[in-house]
């Protein structure tokens, strides 16, 4: 049985011993926490304040958002799956499972806007009431977070094929790859706060 | 001497060619080397410094006699909020951020930063923020809802004033979180073999914690900025109370940063004073670990506080109760830090230069600020204190008293490190003097004048209520800090003229930064230093005997190649003898990403097709930068 | 430096903080002056406050004085070449600068802490209550149980304490209107469109804001007949330092006083006078569109009020326009010419009304006790 050649890249010595890109990229995901926590507490805190409808319970589908979250948290396994790749040096499978990533992520926001765009056509918008205003910016937010994924998604495959990505650069893959589930955890609690807890409105 | 290399012009296919210049122009605009962020850094919050003190200067001869009409009420609205958000943001942010960007990588043993690139575009944002903040002026109007910008005064006030302030602070706010996550990293990351945590000088475990407070602060406000920019110009209802919304919503976003950007805004001047004290008194600052300890509980806790400046919105007892009680707790790692700073005066041998005398009148002053903050936290006479003068009093002189002259020390201390130049010491002196005498006839009255029932933020007050003597008397005081700062920039352009002769370590200090040259090279070290303990210059200068006399160790000190220094193995491949060493090439790509931002600002506001372009030029500017290697 | 200069400079800044606090004692007739409480709310805070400036004040002449006892006493003298001994810490000390400053503030946190509750209950017993709204830039000021409604300038009987309710409510930019009185349901009782304002009147309370969308409660109260001075202590807009008021303490009798005079109807002018000529400009211009006056009618209905203040007694004020102006003849004149101009942002405009007119609206103003 031949042995599997495992990739990994190579980075300076440093105090820790985490590179420093990856330590920045940590850091980053915990300040964005933040950022989502401020927007998750606000909608929260004006939860049931609406002085005027739509309400939540009355353009809610559910079932239709549980299938486009599960789209999201499939995009994460293919993620891993595309990490796997790389540091087995197959280039080709990295491209393959990074496209499903990026393609699973753009179904979500496709969702997503079909979504929106029901709802505003059923009488929610930004300035129609505190739940237009709060759902809107928390999930635009979170949906602007899943475009950059993609673009970095697409980027890393395009890079890879003018050779710009080799198997040593397993780093920028991992990164990606962190992004990317943080943005899909992120959804996780939204969705569970925003859509699934009952709100009796 | 090493051999130092930088990436090729053109090389590795990149959007633009390499840029090389190394002096001029361009070499400044492409520049990713962190001593001349800083210096950029350091110009731009200077010039800012300048800007916002003639604002103060206005509003103090506005309301340097009742019925004062030397301003309208409009201009004198934006005069006090531009105030604010220039000497907060524009200033000693900045300031700040000038000699972290220096001094971080230099007192680490490091060549530069994590990511040096980034590090030029926290500074072109920066500006670009700033810039786009006062371009306000010339647009309509500058923001003039205070610096706090409280809503809904803040959502409904008609005019495009508070989104130059929503978009400038989102700016600023970029380029300080990118910061944060480049020189946090640095820190923790890039220090020299040797230097544990522990043995790394108070100013960058210092800087350490600011970072973390910037990182986890500014998102805060960030969502803040968004919910209010959403409801000047899209209609959403975040603080609109005819909608359900709650203006007080704001005050919590905004205090949740405010509150530690405070300590962001302390900390670093804190950390300078700890290195100036030890240096001039010539014995090791008081207590390491327990200043250390008292800068991250300061830091903890300070997320815990934010409500104390809600004590009169009408919260509760319950939460005044709990607010009031954190805030006095908050003052004990702050007195920890007070009497350790003492304890390193005591037994030392007091040398007054100027950076010394700077650093103990930050203690002497800060005192006084932190003794009426304790008054502020009890809860019933907050009642009377707050939004009036007395508070102006308080904050001026922890951030004036406090933060300036902390940071005018670092100042005088540093100067000759980057500019090879000692400042004058007579008229260091002059402006030391001039400085103290002016800020406490300022601010001193002002505490008076809180009491005596002046409320904050008015451009006038009647002869009725007897407030007119102090207001004089603060006026005058205001006049004679404004002949300091002269005497200062006078004193800053006479050291362009002397030789650069001030050698590698002109106050024999004790931190790494003083054992490179003055200004050092691009490189910083020759060979990365072996570190061996706390005040690791200190103690390749002087060792103690065993009476405990310390006497300087033979053929020690700066200029010492640490080649020499024995210490186990060597430096891994960073450049001993012989070795190239690499830095980071220059890029155009920070300052054309920086550029997208004001131009998406300006879209927000006038046509939104101005907003894609600069989404356009941001993302080319981010591509380009991608593409380009950082090293070779 | 030389220690003759340095004791100079300590003379010097002693006879400035002794300069100070003489000063602070002796404030020429500080109306809004918080050192110098005129009831029982006030006092509280004031006797809360002083003990813990004069501990603060002892740890500043302790702490500063110790500051300058280092710096002189070991001050560089010329010709010493040895370093000092590298002391780096002493544990013991650390424990107790931690431990002490700590006892001392929990013992500051105990008063605080009981004076909070205190401050934020409503008294037992008999109180006035009044529903204190804040406008841009003025106070309007109603008494729920008496049918009074007025702007400016509040009255209250000596001894009793005023538990005043604040709301916001006012026309405000979008143009909606919103119910006068704060309503005590819930704290989102009063929905209005304005911004946030603070009510202070520094002999008699703390300060409260008053805040669109929430009602807030403070208490004051008054031991001694007078005029207690006061103002918006809330940045509210262009007009913010011109949103005075005035609270007038009277007896008891003369409170009651008071209250019938305000609850009577306006006066009608005599026919033919021109202050009867003021009263139809009034009612046929844009003045009835903010103003209420209890007595005249138009098409048989009552003027309300939706935006300014009322003006049935207007002239048993003794200021207007948020206190900025003394009530007379020369200034109601001024003020009805160009109301932006006096007062920045006022949002009674310039209705570029022609002498005669002002001159007759005054008239019939004047009428109004």
């Amino acid at each position: 049985m031949e042995s599997v050649h495992t990739f990994e890249s190579e980075h300076e010595a440093t105090s820790t011993g985490l590179p420093n890109t990856k330590l920045a990229m940590w850091l980053f995901l915990a300040s964005d926490c933040l950022l989502f926590g401020a927007l998750i507490s606000t909608y929260v805190l004006y939860r049931g304040a609406s002085l005027v409808g739509p309400y939540p319970s009355e353009v809610f589908d559910i079932p239709y958002t549980s299938v486009s979250s599960f789209v999201l948290l499939a995009s994460s396994l293919t993620m891993v799956l595309a990490l796997a790749a790389i540091q087995r040096g197959e280039m080709g499978r990295m491209r393959v499972w990074l496209l499903a990533t990026a393609l699973l992520g753009m179904t979500f926001v496709g969702g997503q806007v079909y979504e929106f765009t029901t709802f505003y056509r059923e009488g929610l918008s930004l300035s129609t009431n505190l739940f237009g205003t709060t759902f809107y910016v928390l999930t635009g937010f979170h949906g602007t977070h899943v475009g950059v994924g993609v673009l970095m998604l697409l980027s890393l495959v395009a890079m890879s094929f003018t050779g710009r990505i080799t198997p040593r650069d397993t780093m920028a893959v991992e990164l990606v790859g962190l992004y990317w589930h943080f943005v899909d955890i992120v959804w996780i609690v939204i969705f569970t706060v925003v859509y699934l807890i009952p709100t009796g409105k | 001497m090493a051999t130092v290399s930088v990436p090729a012009e053109g090389a590795r296919g990149g959007l633009l060619r390499r840029p090389t210049a190394t002096t001029g122009f361009w070499s400044w605009i492409t520049t990713v080397d962190h001593k001349r962020i800083g210096i950029l850094y350091g110009i731009t919050a200077f010039a800012f410094f300048l800007i916002g003190g003639i604002e103060a200067l206005f509003i103090r001869l506005q309301l340097a006699q009742p019925d004062g009409k030397i301003l309208s009420a409009s201009t004198y609205n934006e005069f006090f909020t531009m105030h604010g958000v220039t000497m907060i943001f524009l200033v000693v942010m900045p300031l700040s951020a000038a000699f972290f960007n220096y001094f971080i990588p230099l007192q680490i043993g490091a060549r530069d930063v994590a990511f040096p690139r980034l590090n030029a575009f926290t500074y072109w944002a920066f500006l670009a923020g700033g810039l786009f903040i006062y371009s306000g002026f010339f647009l309509g109007g500058a923001p003039n809802g205070g610096w706090f910008g409280y809503a809904p005064l803040s959502t409904v006030e008609p005019g495009n004033n508070m989104l130059f302030y929503a978009l400038g602070l989102l700016m600023t706010g970029i380029a300080s979180t990118a910061s944060a996550m480049n020189l946090a990293v640095t820190i923790i990351n890039m220090r020299a073999p040797g230097m544990t945590m522990f043995r790394m000088p108070v100013f960058m475990w210092m800087a350490l914690v600011v970072q973390l407070l910037l990182a986890f602060a500014l998102p805060i406000i960030t969502v803040g900025l968004f919910q209010m920019l959403f409801d000047r110009r899209f209609g959403t209802h975040f603080f609109d109370p005819a909608a359900g919304g709650d203006p007080v919503l704001w005050q919590h976003m905004f205090w949740l940063f405010g509150h530690p950007e405070v300590y962001i805004l302390i900390l670093p001047a804190m950390g300078i004073v700890s290195e100036v004290l030890p240096v001039f008194a010539r014995k090791p600052l008081f207590g390491y670990q327990f200043v250390v300890f008292s800068g991250i509980a300061i830091g903890f806790i300070g997320f815990g506080v934010w409500a104390h400046h809600m004590f009169a919105v009408g919260l509760g007892p319950v939460a005044n109760t709990a607010f009031g009680i954190s805030t006095l707790i908050i003052a004990v790692p702050t007195g920890v830090k007070i009497f350790n700073w003492m304890g390193t005066l005591w037994k030392g041998d007091i040398r007054f230069t100027t950076p010394m005398l700077f650093a103990v009148a930050f203690i002497g002053q800060f005192v006084v600020g932190g003794l009426s903050g304790v008054t502020h936290a009890v809860v019933p006479a907050d009642y009377q204190q707050t939004d009036t003068y007395y508070i102006v009093a308080h904050f001026h002189y922890v951030l004036f008293g406090g933060a300036i002259f902390g940071l005018f020390s670092g100042v005088y201390y540093w100067w000759p490190k980057v500019f090879g130049r000692m400042l004058d010491e007579r008229i260091g002196k002059l402006h030391f003097w001039l400085m103290v005498i002016g800020f406490n006839l300022t601010f001193g009255p002002m505490h008076i004048l809180g009491l005596q029932g002046m409320p904050r933020r008015i451009q006038t007050y009647p002869a009725t209520l007897g407030l007119g003597a102090w207001n004089m008397v603060a006026t005058i005081g205001a006049f004679v800090i404004a002949t300091s700062v002269l005497i200062f920039v006078l004193n800053a352009i006479a050291s362009f003229r002397r030789p650069m002769d001030a050698g590698a370590d002109p106050w024999d200090a004790r931190t790494l930064e003083w054992s490179v040259s003055s200004p050092p090279p691009a490189y910083n070290f020759e060979e990365i230093p072996v570190v061996h303990s706390l005040d690791e210059l200190w103690h390749r200068k002087y060792a103690e005997t065993e009476g405990g006399v310390v006497v300087p160790v033979p053929a020690g000190g700066a200029g010492t190649d640490p080649a020499h220094d024995s210490g186990g193995a060597g430096p891994e491949g960073h450049g001993a003898g012989g070795h190239a060493i690499h830095l980071p090439g220059q890029s155009y790509f920070p300052f054309v990403a920086a550029l997208g931002l004001p131009l998406i600002g300006y879209g927000v506001i006038f046509h939104l097709w101005m907003a894609v372009a600069g989404s356009v030029v941001l993302l080319v500017g981010v591509y380009g930068w991608a593409m380009e290697p950082a090293s070779e | 430096m030389p220690l003759r200069r340095l004791s100079r400079t300590l003379l010097g800044a002693v006879a400035l903080i002794a300069l100070v606090v003489l000063a602070a004692a002796c404030a020429p007739n500080a109306t809004q002056d918080t050192l110098k409480p005129a009831g029982p709310y006030a006092e509280k805070i004031d006797n809360l406050f002083r003990p813990v400036f004069w501990i603060a004040t002892a740890v500043f002449v302790v702490v500063e004085g110790l500051l300058v006892y280092l710096a002189v006493r070991y001050r560089h003298r010329k010709g010493r070449r040895e370093i000092p001994p590298q002391v780096h810490g002493n544990q013991r000390l650390e424990l107790a600068w931690t431990i002490v400053p700590a006892i001392l503030l929990v013992g500051v946190a105990i008063p605080t802490v009981s004076g909070i509750y205190d401050l934020a209950a409503r008294p037992p017993g008999r109180v006035l209550e009044v529903n204190v709204i804040g406008h841009q830039w003025w106070w309007e000021f109603d008494y729920p149980g008496l049918g009074v409604n007025t702007a400016n300038v509040l009255h209250i009987p000596v001894g009793e304490p005023v538990y005043a309710s604040l709301c916001a409510a006012g026309t405000g930019y979008k143009g909606v209107t919103a119910p006068n009185a704060c309503q005590e349901a819930g704290s989102y009782g009063n929905v209005g469109d304005d911004v946030i304002h603070s009510f202070w009147v520094p002999r008699l309370a703390g300060k409260q804001d008053v805040v669109p969308g929430r009602t807030n409660h403070l208490v004051l109260q008054a031991d001694r007949p007078g005029t207690y001075t006061g103002q918006c202590a809330e940045f509210c807009g262009l007009s913010h330092a011109y949103m005075r008021l005035e609270v007038v303490a009277q007896t008891p009798s003369d409170f009651e006083a008071w209250v019938r005079e305000q609850q009577a109807d306006a006066v009608t002018p005599p026919l033919g006078s021109l202050a009867a000529t003021g009263l139809n400009e009034f009612l046929n211009g844009a003045c009835i569109g903010c103003h209420a006056i209890q007595g005249p009618k138009v098409n048989d209905q009552p003027l309300t009020q939706p935006g300014g203040p009322n003006l049935t007694h207007l002239m048993s004020r003794d200021c207007f326009a948020g206190c900025i102006f003394a009530t007379n003849r020369a200034n109601l004149e001024r003020w009805m010419r160009d109301p932006p101009g006096v007062k920045p942002g006022s949002w009674m405009p310039d209705y570029g009304l022609s002498d005669q007119q002002v001159r007759a609206l005054v008239a019939y103003l004047m009428t109004l006790k």
